[in-house]
Parts: C-alpha cells; sequence; structure tokens
C-alpha cells in the first residue's frame, strides 16, 4: 500500500519537513516508490530524476537542520518538460530535442528548488505545448488517472496526471491559450495561470512568447498560493517580467466571498454544454451566491473571436521562436547535401504534424502581403477583447465561467484540429488579455459513453494583478464545495 | 564618369557599438578571442533563453543620431527580422523595423578642397549583430565546394548600429568622405572603435546613375563586400562606369545585389530583386517597447563633445587653416584640444597650427610623447607665439626654444629675460655687426659687387651669428643690402 505521505498537500508536507516531522528524504522516496508503481499506467513523466530528487532531499534536509525552514520543504514537483533544468534532458515532447541537455535553470524551477521543492520528473507534453490533450506529445503517452481511456488534458498534461495521481505534489506547467487550465479540469486539480509577466519565462521553450505563462497545477488552492509565492517576481533575465512587487497569496486565502461581486459572461451561457453540464455550472454559480458574492451580468462581445485571433497570434510567434531549431548548434541534425537541406530534413524529421501546421499558419500570417489582414488585425481584436475585460471589471470583481466545455475525452476523440482548438475556447479569452485566471474543481459528470465521473472544473479569473483575490476568492469556494474529494484516481481499480 | 551623367548614391552602415557587455546579454563585447568563447545560453539562442536589452548601447545610439540632428522619437520597438542562416542563432536576427531609435538627421562632411557638404540620413536603427562562418575545405574560403563550416558565436549578439543615409551622395569621392565624417563622429562620441578592418564598420552602397540635371531616379544597385575606404570608392566608381556603359549600350541597368572583387577590380552579381527575402518582421514579443524619457534625451544632448565637422568649420573656416591641417587637427581630438586652448591663449590660430601641427608634432613623434601629455603647456606655447608675433624673439630663436621647452624648460619668455635672447631691433647695433662682417669679408663684398648677387645670403647669415641670432633678420637684409649698395 501506498505511504501516506504522498497524499499530503504541499502546504503539508512543507510543515512536516520544516517542522522535521518528517524529512525531505522519506517524502522523496515514497514519492519515487509511487512513481515506480504507477507510471505504465499514467505516463506522467518522460525523465524520472531519482538522482537529482535525492540529492535535493539531502540538501533540504541539511537546510532545515541548520534551522532553515525553506517554504516548500521537501514537497515533490513535477516540471513540465518545456522548462530548462541545468543537466536534465528537456524535451519538450519533441524528437528535435529528445536528447537536448538543458545547460542552465529556468528562473521557476530555480526559485521552486531554492524554495526547498524536490524535481522528480520532467513531465510529459504536447510537442512545444501546442495541444489540448498530451496526444501531440512524440515521446509518450499519458493518461487521465481517474480513467485511463481518456487524456489527461493539455498541454501540461504530464504535469497534470503526475499530481492527479500523488506522483507530485506541485506540476509546473505553462499556459499559452489554457494549457494549465484545461488540464486541471480534466484531472480535478487547481490549474493557475497568474498574470501575464508575474513568473518569469526565462528558461521556459518559447511557444508564444507574448501569451505563455507558467503556473501550477496542484490539488489544492493553498498548494497553488504556495507554489505562486516562490515563483512569481520580477527577473531580470525577463525583460517582459514584470518589476511589481508581489504580495504572499498565502495569506490572503479567504472563507467567504462577502463583498464581491462575481460577473456571470452572457455570452458563455451554459445551457450549451448540455443539461448535464449545466446544471453543475449552475450549481457553482449558486454556490457563489451562497459564499457572500453578488451574482452580476457582465458581457465580452468580442470573446468569441478569442481562437480566431489566438490561432493567428499564437502561430505567428511559434513561426519565429521555433526557427532556432534547425540542427546547427543542438537537438536532432539529419544531414543533407547542403545547410539547406540539412535544415529541410531536419526539420521535416523532428516536427510532429501539428508543430508543422501551426509553423505553416503563423509563417503564411506574418508574410508580406498577408501581415496586416492577419497579424495586425489579430492584434487589434486581442485590444478589443482586453478592452471588454476591463470594461466587465468595471461592475464586477471577478469572473466566473467554465474552464472547459466537456470533460477529459477519449484517446483520439479529436482528430480534426478545429474542435481540438475549440477545446480552449473558454481559457483563451484570458490568456490574450494577460488575466490572471484557474480552474478549480466544481463537480462530476459522467460522460456518454464513460463508465466512471470524470471532474470538472470552474474558471475564475480577475483583473490584471488580483492573484491575492482571485486564489483567496478561489479558496473560499473550494473550502465550501470539496468537489475535489469525492473521487479518488482510478488507478488502483485500473490496475486489479 | 563623362558630363552627360549623374551618380546617385546612398550608403548602409553597419557599425558596432562599443558597449562593455553584448547587446542582449551579460557577455564581453570584445573583438577576437577563441571560437565560441563568450557566449551564454542567450547569445547562443539556447532554447528559452530571452534577451534583456542593453541600457548603454541603446544610450550610444541616442548620442549618435543626437549628434546628427535626428529626431528621438517617444516610442520606439524592436522587431524579429526572420531569415535561416547557420551563424545567426536564433534564425531570426532582433533588429527595428518601422519605429526606428531615431529619425532623419544630416551627416555634414567635406571633401579634400575643404567644401562643407552634407548628406540626409534617413534613420539609424539598433541590431544585434550575427555569428561568423568559416568555410573549410574549399581553398578558397567559400561555401561553394567547401567540405563543411564552422561557426564562432563571439560576436553574435554585439550591439550594431544600422545607419541609412538618402541618396544624397553624387560621387565615390562624396561617398568616401561621408563616411570619414561619420566615422570621426563616431569615434568623437566614444559609442564605436569604427575599424573597418576589424569589421567594426561595414557598409553596403546603393549606386544608379541618370542623365545630369534630371530629378528622376535610375534603378540601383546594391554594393557589397567592399572592406576598406579605398574599396568603398574603388566599387562605386567601377559600377558607375558599367553602369554607364549599360545605358550607352542601350541596355538596362537590373535592380541586384552585386559583390565587390578587391582582386579584378569588378563588382560582379549576386542576388536578384526576384530572389529578394520577405523578412516576415513583426514586433519581438520577448521585449517591450522603447520610450526614450524626454530628461534622458536632452541629458545626453547636453553631454554631446564638440563635432568634428563643427571643428573642421571653426578651423578652416573662421581661422582659415588649410583644409588638410584642419583635417589634420580634427583627426587627433586631443591634438585639437591642446590647439584650441594654444588659440585661446595667444590669438593667432595659424601659427597656432604651425607650431602644434610643426615642431610639436615632430618632437611627439621622436620622442614617443603625446603633445597633450607633453611639458609644453598650451599657455607657454602662446607665450611663444606672443614673443614671436611682437617681434621680441625671431623664428629661429622660436625654433629652439621650443625644443628647450619640450625638455622642460618651462615659460620662454623668461628663458629670453634671462639669457637675453631677445631679438635686437636696434639699428645701431645691427649697423655695427654688419660693418664688422663687412670689412671682415672685403672678397666676398667684391664678388656681391662685381655681380655675385647670391653671396648676400653668406652675409646675412654672418651677421646673424654674431648677433647670436638674436637680430632681427628682416632688419639685417635691409642694412646689408644697403650698406653693399652704397
Amino acid at each position: 500500500m501506498a505511504s501516506p505521505l504522498i497524499e499530503k498537500s504541499a502546504a503539508e508536507t512543507a510543515r512536516d519537513v520544516a517542522g522535521a516531522a518528517t524529512s525531505a528524504a522519506e517524502v522523496t522516496e515514497a514519492t519515487l516508490e509511487r512513481v515506480a508503481s504507477v507510471e505504465a499506467n499514467v505516463g506522467s513523466y518522460l525523465t524520472v530524476l531519482p538522482e537529482l530528487a535525492r540529492a535535493c532531499a539531502a540538501r533540504v534536509d541539511e537546510r532545515v537542520r541548520a534551522g532553515e525552514r525553506p517554504p516548500l520543504a521537501g514537497v515533490p514537483i513535477a516540471v513540465k518538460d518545456n522548462m530548462c533544468l541545468d543537466g536534465t534532458r528537456t524535451t519538450c515532447g519533441s524528437k528535435i530535442l529528445e536528447s537536448w541537455i538543458a545547460p542552465y535553470t529556468a528562473t521557476a524551477v530555480a526559485r521552486m528548488l531554492d524554495a526547498g521543492a524536490i524535481p522528480i520528473g520532467k513531465a510529459n507534453c504536447d510537442e512545444f505545448a501546442m495541444g489540448s490533450s498530451c496526444e501531440n506529445s512524440a515521446l509518450g503517452v499519458t493518461r487521465n488517472p481517474y480513467d485511463p481511456l481518456r487524456v489527461p488534458g493539455g498541454s501540461s498534461g504530464g504535469s497534470a496526471a503526475a499530481v492527479a495521481a500523488y506522483e507530485a505534489a506541485i506540476g509546473l506547467g505553462s499556459d499559452t491559450g489554457g494549457s494549465i487550465r484545461e488540464p486541471g479540469a480534466f484531472c480535478n486539480l487547481v490549474g493557475f495561470k497568474p498574470t501575464y509577466g508575474r513568473i518569469s519565462r526565462y528558461g521556459l521553450i518559447a511557444f508564444a512568447s507574448s501569451l505563455d505563462q507558467i503556473g501550477p497545477l496542484t490539488r489544492t488552492v493553498e498548494d497553488a498560493a504556495l507554489a505562486y509565492d516562490a515563483m512569481a517576481g520580477f527577473d531580470p533575465m525577463d525583460a517582459t517580467s514584470l518589476d511589481k512587487p508581489v504580495e504572499p497569496a498565502a495569506s490572503a486565502l479567504r472563507e467567504n466571498l462577502q463583498g464581491l461581486r462575481v460577473g456571470i459572461v452572457r455570452e458563455f451561457a451554459t445551457a450549451a454544454l448540455g443539461d448535464e453540464l449545466d446544471a453543475v455550472y449552475r450549481q457553482a454559480y449558486r454556490d457563489l451566491e451562497r459564499l457572500g458574492a453578488q451574482l452580476v451580468d457582465v458581457s465580452l462581445p468580442t470573446a468569441d473571436y478569442g481562437v480566431a485571433t489566438y490561432y493567428l497570434i499564437a502561430p505567428a510567434e511559434c513561426s519565429s521562436n521555433l526557427a532556432r531549431f534547425d540542427g546547427v548548434r543542438y537537438g536532432l541534425r539529419v544531414d543533407g547535401n547542403d545547410v539547406r537541406e540539412m535544415y529541410d530534413r531536419t526539420r521535416a524529421a523532428g516536427f510532429g504534424p501539428e508543430v508543422k501546421r501551426r509553423i505553416l499558419i503563423g509563417t503564411y500570417a506574418l508574410s508580406s502581403g498577408y501581415y496586416d489582414a492577419y497579424y495586425v488585425r489579430a492584434q487589434k481584436a486581442r485590444t478589443l477583447i482586453a478592452r471588454d475585460f476591463a470594461r466587465a471589471f468595471a461592475t464586477c470583481d471577478l469572473i466566473a465561467c467554465p474552464a472547459a466545455s466537456c470533460t477529459a475525452f477519449p484517446f483520439g476523440a479529436k482528430s480534426d484540429p478545429y474542435s481540438m482548438y475549440l477545446m480552449d475556447y473558454y481559457t483563451i479569452p484570458m490568456a490574450l488579455a494577460g488575466l490572471p485566471a484557474l480552474s478549480v474543481p466544481c463537480g462530476w459528470s459522467t460522460p456518454e459513453g464513460g463508465t466512471l465521473p470524470m471532474p470538472l472544473g470552474l474558471q475564475l479569473c480577475a483583473p490584471l494583478f488580483e492573484e491575492r483575490l482571485l486564489l483567496g476568492a478561489a479558496h473560499a469556494y473550494e473550502r465550501a464545495t470539496r468537489h475535489a474529494l469525492a473521487r479518488k484516481p482510478a488507478l488502483e481499480e485500473s490496475r486489479a | 564618369m563623362n558630363g552627360r551623367y549623374e551618380a546617385v548614391i546612398g550608403i548602409e552602415c553597419h557599425v558596432e557599438l562599443r558597449t562593455r557587455t553584448k547587446m542582449f546579454c551579460g557577455c564581453p563585447n570584445e573583438f577576437g578571442g577563441e571560437p565560441n568563447s563568450k557566449v551564454c545560453p542567450v547569445c547562443l539562442g539556447m532554447p528559452g533563453a530571452l534577451p534583456v536589452p542593453n541600457a548603454a548601447a541603446i544610450e550610444h545610439l541616442v548620442t549618435a543620431g543626437l549628434a546628427f540632428g535626428a529626431e528621438i522619437p517617444s516610442f520606439s520597438k524592436f522587431d524579429r527580422k526572420n531569415y535561416f542562416y547557420p551563424d545567426m542563432p536564433k534564425d531570426y536576427q532582433i533588429s527595428q523595423y518601422d519605429m526606428p531609435l531615431t529619425i532623419g538627421g544630416v551627416v555634414r562632411y567635406w571633401l579634400e578642397d575643404g567644401t562643407m557638404k552634407q548628406c540626409r540620413l534617413t534613420r539609424i536603427h539598433l541590431e544585434e549583430d550575427t555569428g561568423k562562418s568559416t568555410h573549410a575545405g574549399s581553398g578558397d574560403g567559400r561555401i561553394a565546394g567547401s567540405s563543411y563550416s564552422l561557426v564562432d558565436f563571439n560576436r553574435a549578439g554585439v550591439p550594431l548600429m544600422e545607419c541609412v543615409s538618402e541618396p544624397d551622395l553624387r560621387s565615390a569621392q562624396e561617398a568616401v568622405a561621408y563616411l570619414e565624417s561619420l566615422r570621426r563622429t563616431l569615434l568623437a562620441l566614444g559609442v564605436s572603435d569604427v575599424k573597418m578592418e576589424e569589421g567594426s564598420l561595414r557598409c553596403d552602397a546603393n549606386v544608379s546613375i541618370r542623365p545630369a540635371g534630371s530629378n528622376e531616379l535610375g534603378t540601383k544597385t546594391e554594393i557589397k563586400n567592399m572592406n576598406s575606404f579605398r574599396s568603398v570608392q574603388r566599387a562605386i566608381e567601377s559600377e558607375i562606369a558599367r553602369q554607364i556603359e549599360i545605358v550607352e549600350s542601350g541596355g538596362r541597368v537590373h535592380q541586384e545585389t552585386r559583390g565587390w572583387d578587391e582582386v579584378n577590380g569588378v563588382t560582379h552579381s549576386m542576388r536578384s530583386k526576384e530572389e529578394a527575402h520577405d523578412y516576415r518582421y513583426f514586433p519581438d514579443p520577448d521585449l517591450v517597447p522603447l520610450e526614450p524619457a524626454r530628461e534622458d534625451v536632452e541629458r545626453l544632448r547636453a553631454a554631446l563633445p564638440a563635432l568634428p565637422w563643427q571643428r573642421f568649420e571653426r578651423y578652416a573656416v573662421e581661422y582659415g587653416l588649410a583644409p588638410k591641417q584642419a583635417t589634420q587637427l580634427v583627426d587627433n581630438v586631443a591634438l585639437a584640444e591642446y590647439f584650441d586652448r594654444v588659440v585661446a591663449a595667444s590669438g593667432n590660430p595659424q601659427q597656432s597650427s604651425n607650431f602644434v601641427l610643426g615642431d610639436l608634432s615632430r618632437l611627439a613623434n621622436e620622442t614617443g610623447v603625446a603633445v597633450a601629455q607633453s611639458k609644453v603647456s598650451p599657455e607657454d606655447l602662446a607665450e611663444l607665439i606672443d614673443l614671436l608675433d611682437s617681434k621680441r624673439i625671431n623664428s629661429k630663436i622660436a625654433k629652439e626654444l621650443v625644443a628647450r621647452m619640450w625638455d622642460g624648460a618651462g615659460s620662454p619668455r623668461a628663458i629670453v629675460e634671462r639669457e637675453g635672447l631677445a631679438q635686437t631691433s636696434d639699428p645701431a647695433a645691427i649697423e655695427r655687426f654688419v660693418d664688422d662682417v663687412l670689412s671682415a669679408n672685403e672678397k666676398v663684398v667684391a664678388d656681391y659687387r662685381a655681380g655675385k648677387t647670391n653671396v648676400m645670403g653668406f652675409l646675412v647669415g654672418q651677421v646673424m651669428k654674431a648677433s647670436r641670432g638674436k637680430a632681427d633678420p628682416a632688419l639685417v637684409n635691409e642694412l646689408v643690402r644697403a650698406k653693399l649698395s652704397s
């Protein structure tokens, strides 16, 4: 039977390790054992790092003995494989980086380790974070711990699955159009994307630079706040990181929503999601009200253009960001008769179909003659979407809406790209506006053709820089509803 | 060029800025070194690495713009120029497209005869340099036929300013004079070493021709691979001649990029307009817009030094120095500043220039001590010029004094007084010397009177010698001639 240590929240583990009730070494061993016993059924990690984890644990235990109380002492974490960790393989889920060893550590990861976290491994993701199911990983399959026949969501699917399967307490993810919030909803987790620029992108392998934001996937809101507190803040290595003081969010967790106005988005009416999901979200809104919030009707008239806007801006940026994978300096190289042929062969062999599709779309959108019609207009639409949010926030403090339009779907269910793109319908507008947003478990639904109830996520979104308000409110909702505790992962069941 | 055509030339320069670190990372910005010894994840374009702009490079560029009177817009940004090349680590270059840091401005320059001219600037923008490729196995270092290539990224990410001129230049001479003025100005500002041989100054020329007197622009070609000012001159001359020949024989010039072949003295086609890249410029999302604060711009403007063209104009036009002398002074800022102090104290620019560029520069060359660092203070030199101007000493004594001042003798006035070197202008005293010399050289006097007038110089010299050099030479001349003719 698995050790009780692995089911503890990050907050509990950190308290216990810092208070010497247990050691980082014990937690690490328990977690590595868990990984060994369930990985075959989950596939969260592309690389497990037992040696590094043990070395980090030893150092944390030493710090504790020396009288330090690191805020994340001994907390096992999963690092999405698009973040650099010095000396470890960092693949982005792509063949083009399949054997690339990062020569430096991402700022966010370094800050987590400084806070006492233990890196258990590098987690699977959609190739270069492009996808919503983890199915676009070229290097491995990750299963949803609540139903192994279904996807964990994506692109941070490995990090989400690892935390849901107790293979880590915190998963580091990156959210470009919903890549933390959607897998959070699919895996019964809190998935939190802070304000764009709050957490340094230095060492996060870029997909779309103006949208990418690192954030945590956790089993509790308090854990998300702790991870945020460890990672947030200005980084001189990232010119787009916010040079603003960060007040700790862990001290802002609330027990009710008294005095808050929560906007319900007119254009996001949940009736279209079917009776069962509609009922879950209606109940969620009523629960917010029950906790003291005043529900107000708000409108985001341009939000409907979010997906179209996103699928111009993100591919445009990725077409340029991914140019460096050319076989010259690192990563895969397939030789050719001249340098041009080497480029072509390397990129043809190294990138998967979705990455190629987006590079093509982005290259086209930036081309002379099309730039104004596509890229420039998309940027204008982006500005309008951000303005809609600003207008809405004049009459409310938070916005509530679904995190996804369905529960986790079976492998292969979304075979045409457009239906997959629509998975991010509810999460893309916030990303385009740079706003802090999270998904928090809000109920269960047994999907058509499924046998197990699958989790659903409520998305909460706050104005820029209002992470404390956002996490505080999510905490009140989580404590009052406790939806996450209704079911445990189906792993043991599936092994039997 | 025959008189029927006029050349129209614009120059694009790339200048590496002199900063402690590279444009977007902390690696040292230094020429040379072991290949790939001055690199980091950022300038190697490693996955996940991000650029952070170098504030000193931005200030250098704004300073350059201000020196040329350019406009500094309150909003500027970095863009990505996308194209694949092995020595470009990210396969895009961070550059500036439609909103450069500086707009407009004028480069004033002068020709060898001292004529002042000007060439308008389109813009100056900031970007990063690329690495350097070395192609091995082809014998001539070219990529064609090479078996492999090596890339050195030490230069990758070095801050580079691109300075684009309007097509205001009309000859190869003007183009070179423009480049020289640009180079002098950037040196004076301290923003670059501007060494063409180390590649810190590189330039391309856009050349077209048109019938003399026409206002239309002809089809231009872009000339690359010019490695010295001399090759700029030769390449442009050769290209003008080529275009005239085409037009004269009824052909048309094609828009294309042409490379200068130094050995054969011709340009050859590199690529045509149809093969031009689509660089897919877009704003770099890794960087925030540049919004130079007004007070910072004004601080930089206030700190501008005297500019070379301003000096040249003052020296050549106001002081009336020969263009060559004026240019010599302009090209040595320390010497020019020394010269300025001598002029301020003496009020005699021509004489100041004669001493500074003549005796003092010669002594500086001989001893390896710069004039400005020498023991001759500008005030002492001015005193010497004053003694000469007021005829207290003659030029021969002055020369002697300069040499002694160089060795630390101090104030020339004090030496003159102490050693009684003041020029003798008393006709009675000089007449005594003349009489002595004439009576001691009766044969020579007889020769003179027999028509050998060239012995006059000998007699004057003897008188000067007798006066120990102090006699006023003009007076000596006059008296000797008078006595001989009597």
